[in-house]
């Protein structure tokens, strides 16, 4: 029995073209859902999750036990209310938490696609994802969201399907990925290809996987996550577990105890290969060149109300990123929102207990469904 | 809602376009919103403010008006609201420009240098004067160019730009501003606001 048996799945049947040039059909996409669909169906909100991310966005994830990656912001009375609204989120095309990835089994070999699996982008995550679209009869929802690599595909999403949501939500996000952004992808993919256990990419044949090389990726990652306040304030120069430096490689200070232990956890709940492809899928998007460098192109055909949302402190998609989506949205006169929020918590604000954001977030929602159902009446 | 931002409604028309520049706590968005149209947007540099924007179900863009103005296209919008601010930049003929560019219409509206008790006050006193309008001491003042009426007046004719409508607001009184009275209501008005067209 497979740990993912009794997870909910969408079998797609309808072949889909990837942007490499392959058509996949027949694939799952593995996805969960809170609250309820009304019956006027104008309540659903499509919620994309970021790199690590996977459909179990709040309550306790069944396959990993811990807790859901959304939880301060999604939930019973929470910002994104589930008494509300209907939450949909599906496990990216590429990842490891049920849905088409690397480590599923090529019905041809019998064995895990490995690398033979076919390279994915933020366009083919978001493409897959609309069948689920079709699958609830969904003809509009009432939003789309999600930071970082989920808010990428907040843009893709309306780009694709410029009036199948009435709002959309990206956060912390970029509409393409800067030098900076894929240095530091490469950085994480070269740790793991270095280990000796990613065996080409066919460690999935074998009882071994790149454990050491997926926990340095992690472990630069985790940094990029964070602001240098927020490391200073939480360890400075504290040291683990000792009165005086060892004068040895141990993990004498405590960010270095604290990285590793990052490390370790997430190879028990990650795939290295998917970590390999849903980087590239960050690294390869680029909005504005897929619209002749002109990203208002992008969503010239869209009526969808945008709220943009950004930290001051996060430098992995710095405000300066986000507000180019604002003025690229302005310049066609979309309805576009923005706010920055003050946050020393780095880019991963998005997750935590920032009250000013999750304020914003519940203030934006909440308002606009009002006054679309003001406006039918 | 205060009797400026009454006199601004009044003068915008209805189901246009509108741009709030520095829209505050969105107080005459809202207002424009629920009675005259529901096309506006604003532009607010504080994030105190912006929440509360959004907690009303406003659309606000947190920015800087000194250097957010150039996203929008030319006429883009058919007012563009400013209120109490242009002696607040630090090139309010800049701003001035961006406003007409962008809106086929403006409405600015100042605080009044000219009124009889700043010039008491300064003459009097000898400090910098402190009023109702212009309620700040010299070091914390945000205004940089502090004008009257009669110095907006002239500055907007040297550069060719068309007053539609020019109204004073001396306490709850509204009159019209005119060549004529100018001097008069440069001495007796806390604030001037004006209906501008490039």
């Amino acid at each position: 029995m497979n740990k993912f048996d009794n997870i909910k799945k969408l079998i797609v049947k309808d072949q889909l073209k990837l942007d490499c040039g392959q058509t996949i059909s027949d694939f799952p996409i593995a996805y969960e859902t809170y609250g309820k669909l009304n019956s006027k169906k104008d309540n659903a909100i499509l919620v994309f999750h970021a790199l690590t991310g996977d459909q179990f966005v709040t309550g306790i994830n069944p396959i990993t036990k811990k807790d859901g990656w959304w939880n301060y912001a999604l939930g019973k009375g929470k910002a994104i209310d589930t008494d509300k609204y209907f939450i949909i989120c599906a496990n990216v095309l590429g990842g490891c938490m049920g849905s088409f990835g690397p480590s599923s089994i090529n019905l041809n070999t019998g064995k895990p696609y490995g690398n033979d699996f076919p390279v994915i982008t933020i366009n083919d995550m978001v493409n897959a994802q609309y069948f689920l679209l079709k699958h609830y009869e969904i003809e509009k929802l009432f939003c789309v969201t999600g930071g970082s690599m989920g808010g990428m595909q907040v843009l893709q999403f309306v780009a694709n399907y410029p009036n199948a949501s009435q709002t959309a939500i990206p956060i912390a996000c970029t509409s393409n990925h800067s030098a900076q952004n894929i240095g530091l992808n490469e950085l994480g993919r070269q740790a793991i290809m270095a280990d000796a256990n990613w065996q080409n990419g066919k460690y999935g044949e074998t009882n071994l996987s790149p454990n050491k090389g997926l926990s340095v990726a992690r472990m630069a990652a985790h940094i990029t996550y964070l602001s240098k306040d927020a490391l200073q304030e939480k360890f400075g120069r504290n040291l683990q577990e000792r009165d005086d430096l060892k004068f040895s490689f141990d993990a004498d200070f405590q960010i270095e105890s604290y990285l590793r232990h990052q490390g370790s956890v997430f190879v028990d709940r990650f795939d290295a290969n998917s970590y390999l492809y849903i980087t590239r899928a960050m690294d390869y998007f680029d909005l504005n060149k897929k619209f002749g460098g002109n990203l208002s192109k992008a969503f010239e055909k869209s009526k969808t109300k945008f709220f943009i949302i950004s930290f001051t402190s996060d430098w992995l998609y710095p405000s300066s990123e986000n507000r180019e989506i604002v003025i690229a949205l302005n310049s066609i006169g979309a309805d576009v929102g923005y706010v920055e929020i003050n946050s020393d918590k780095g880019h991963d604000s998005f997750l935590l207990d920032v009250p000013d954001f999750l304020k914003a977030l519940s203030n934006f929602l909440n308002k606009s469904y009002e006054r679309l159902n003001e406006k039918r009446i | 809602m205060k009797k400026e931002f009454r006199i601004i409604a009044d003068l915008i028309e209805k189901n246009s376009r509108v741009l709030d520049v520095g829209c505050g706590d969105g107080e005459l968005m809202s207002f424009v919103l629920n009675n005259i149209s529901n096309d506006i947007r604003g532009i607010e540099i504080s994030k105190s403010n912006v929440q509360k924007c959004i907690s009303k179900g406003l659309t606000v863009i947190e920015g800087d008006a000194e250097k957010d103005l150039f996203q929008f296209p030319d006429s883009s919008y058919d007012f563009v609201v400013l209120s109490q601010t242009l002696q607040a930049f630090l090139n309010p003929e800049k701003v001035l420009d961006e406003l007409l560019r962008v809106g086929r219409k403006a409405i600015v509206t100042i605080p009044n240098f000219g009124h009889w008790r700043v010039r008491l006050n300064l003459l009097f006193k000898g400090t910098m004067p402190i009023t109702k309008t212009l309620p700040h001491k010299w070091h914390n003042t945000p205004n940089l160019h502090m004008c009257t009426i009669k110095d907006f007046s002239n500055f907007c004719e040297d550069k060719k730009i068309n007053f539609i409508k020019s109204l004073a607001l001396n306490k709850e009184r509204v009159l019209n501003i005119s060549k004529s009275n100018l001097e008069t209501r440069n001495l007796f008005s806390d604030l001037g606001i004006f209906l501008i067209q490039k």
